[in-house]
Order: structure tokens, then C-alpha cells, then sequence
């Protein structure tokens, strides 16, 4: 085997399909199953979901419809994140459905949608999140911004404690 | 994140529908009020009220020329949107991208006898 370290890094495309939605789409050079199971298995999770911003601290998996997630990071700021939810469609594996929420702002649940489609070995991932207003979903883009997180947090949080 | 009035706010001017079409029209090539009655499922005077929003916004200018008005969209007003998403996408991405890695390991791992 020659260099494997694919060259994708950083293609990842975020799109806004409507106004309460949010549509990540990345491809891996991986089957189906693998890519599967890297967002099912906590040890695998454990590894990846915090990407270079900090250390993964609780990933709970419950594989099966109604039961539950969560995981944590410690980010390098210090502060940790967690999200939780509960999975809804599990069909390993072409598709996992989930309910979101980010802890801080429990009142406001996503529901995401992955599919995982694969062709020659090489997986389309897609992750369609559905929040319950623009409001909520503009304000968990703003969270993901570099640097401005902590920030942002407490704008969601305010926005939670004064709903327009 | 709460956002201001329609009118006054190219966020909130983006999230109608209509008005992204306009502005998905407009992304390949300026064009005329009837050219993108012809090519939109709006009416003319739908067009019209859609397209002062985004002039005021400044996601639109217009020039004219002779008897037509042509309209182009303005790049620059397109940026702090643009920014907006890319700090998500940056997150996203680094999250993927070690992915990236951990995902050729399992393979390795799986071929080895």
C-alpha cells in the first residue's frame, strides 16, 4: 500500500436548503459500513468527533430506535460541549436518523438526518439537520464559528431566555 | 442570533425563498427584469418588489443601459455571509478531516489477516 492519507481534507460543503435546515455533505474514501460505524461506535467516535479543537470525554452510544446518546468534548478553551439525543431510523448502513441537543440549550431539539451512499468504495456522507425555527439554526451556524464560540454560546442562550 | 427588519439586512433578505432564486439568476449572469420573468415562477411585479429589497440590502446593484436595467449581484455585500458559513463549515471540517484518518486505520486494520 503508498501514501492512504486521502486528499479530502477540507471539502466538506455546508448548504442551507430551506430555512430551518442545515445539509453538510463530505465524501470519504471508505465503504459504507466503515463510515457507518465510525459514527455509531463510541471507541471510534471517541477518536475523531472533537477534530483538532479538543478531546472527546463521553461518547454514549444506545444503537437502537429510542435509544439514547451523548457525548462531550473538552474543548481547548477549556469549556465543554456536549450533545445528546436519541436515535430514531437506524439501517446500517445507508442511514441513521437522531434527535439533537445541544446541552446548554436543552429546550431546542434537531433532527438530523445521515445517509451514508456508497459507489466503488467511496461514500457520499450527508448530514440534513432540521431545527425548530431560522432562529435556532442561524444561531447554531454562528456556534460553529472559529474562535467565537464561547460567544455565541451565550448569544443562543440568550435567545433561549428571551424566545421572539 | 436576532436579526433586524427584512428590509435592513442581508441575512434576513436571503432567507425568502423567492429571493434566493433571484439571486441563484443573477449568480451566472446580470440580467433584466423580463429575463428573469422568463426564467423564474414569478410574476413581474414580484420580481420587482423582491429585487428593491436586495438593492437595499446591497446584495443587488443595477446599471442602466438605454432603455433596460440591468441587475448583478454585488459580490462584496455576499461576504460576511459567505463568512458566516465558513466558520461552521472550518469546524466541520476539522472534525471530518480527522476522520479522514481514523477511517484509512480501520481499513488497514481490516485487511490485515
Amino acid at each position: 500500500m503508498t501514501s492512504t492519507i486521502p486528499d479530502r481534507h477540507g471539502s466538506a460543503v455546508v448548504t442551507l436548503p430551506s430555512d430551518e435546515e442545515i445539509l453538510i455533505v463530505r465524501v470519504f474514501d471508505a465503504p459504507a459500513a466503515i463510515v457507518f460505524d465510525a459514527w455509531t461506535t463510541p471507541e471510534i467516535v471517541q477518536r475523531w468527533w472533537a477534530g483538532d479543537r479538543g478531546e472527546v470525554t463521553e461518547a454514549q452510544i444506545d444503537l437502537r430506535v429510542g435509544g439514547r446518546w451523548r457525548w462531550v468534548m473538552t474543548a481547548n478553551g477549556g469549556f465543554e460541549v456536549a450533545f445528546s439525543g436519541e436515535y430514531r431510523e437506524i439501517d446500517r448502513p445507508h442511514r441513521v436518523v437522531r434527535t439533537e441537543v445541544f446541552e446548554l440549550v436543552p429546550d431546542v431539539e434537531a433532527v438530523s438526518t445521515m445517509t451514508f451512499e456508497e459507489s466503488d468504495g467511496v461514500t457520499t456522507m450527508k448530514i440534513l439537520s432540521r431545527y425548530p425555527s431560522r432562529e435556532y439554526r442561524d444561531a447554531t451556524i454562528a456556534s460553529g464559528m472559529e474562535g467565537g464560540l464561547q460567544t455565541s454560546l451565550n448569544h443562543l442562550e440568550e435567545l433561549v431566555r428571551q424566545p421572539s | 442570533m436576532a436579526r433586524t427588519a427584512t428590509t435592513t439586512d442581508a441575512f434576513s433578505a436571503v432567507a425568502e425563498g423567492s429571493r434566493r432564486e433571484i439571486l441563484d439568476a443573477l449568480g451566472a449572469e446580470e440580467a433584466t427584469v423580463s429575463d428573469l420573468v422568463e426564467r423564474l415562477e414569478l410574476t413581474q411585479p414580484q420580481i420587482s418588489k423582491h429585487l428593491a429589497v436586495l438593492r437595499t440590502v446591497g446584495l443587488v446593484t443595477v446599471r442602466a443601459d438605454g432603455r433596460h436595467r440591468w441587475y448583478r449581484i454585488d459580490g462584496a455585500a455576499l461576504q460576511p455571509m459567505y463568512e458566516w458559513i465558513s466558520g461552521f463549515e472550518a469546524t466541520w471540517n476539522a472534525r471530518l478531516d480527522k476522520l479522514d484518518e481514523v477511517l484509512v486505520e480501520l481499513q488497514q486494520k481490516e485487511k490485515q489477516p
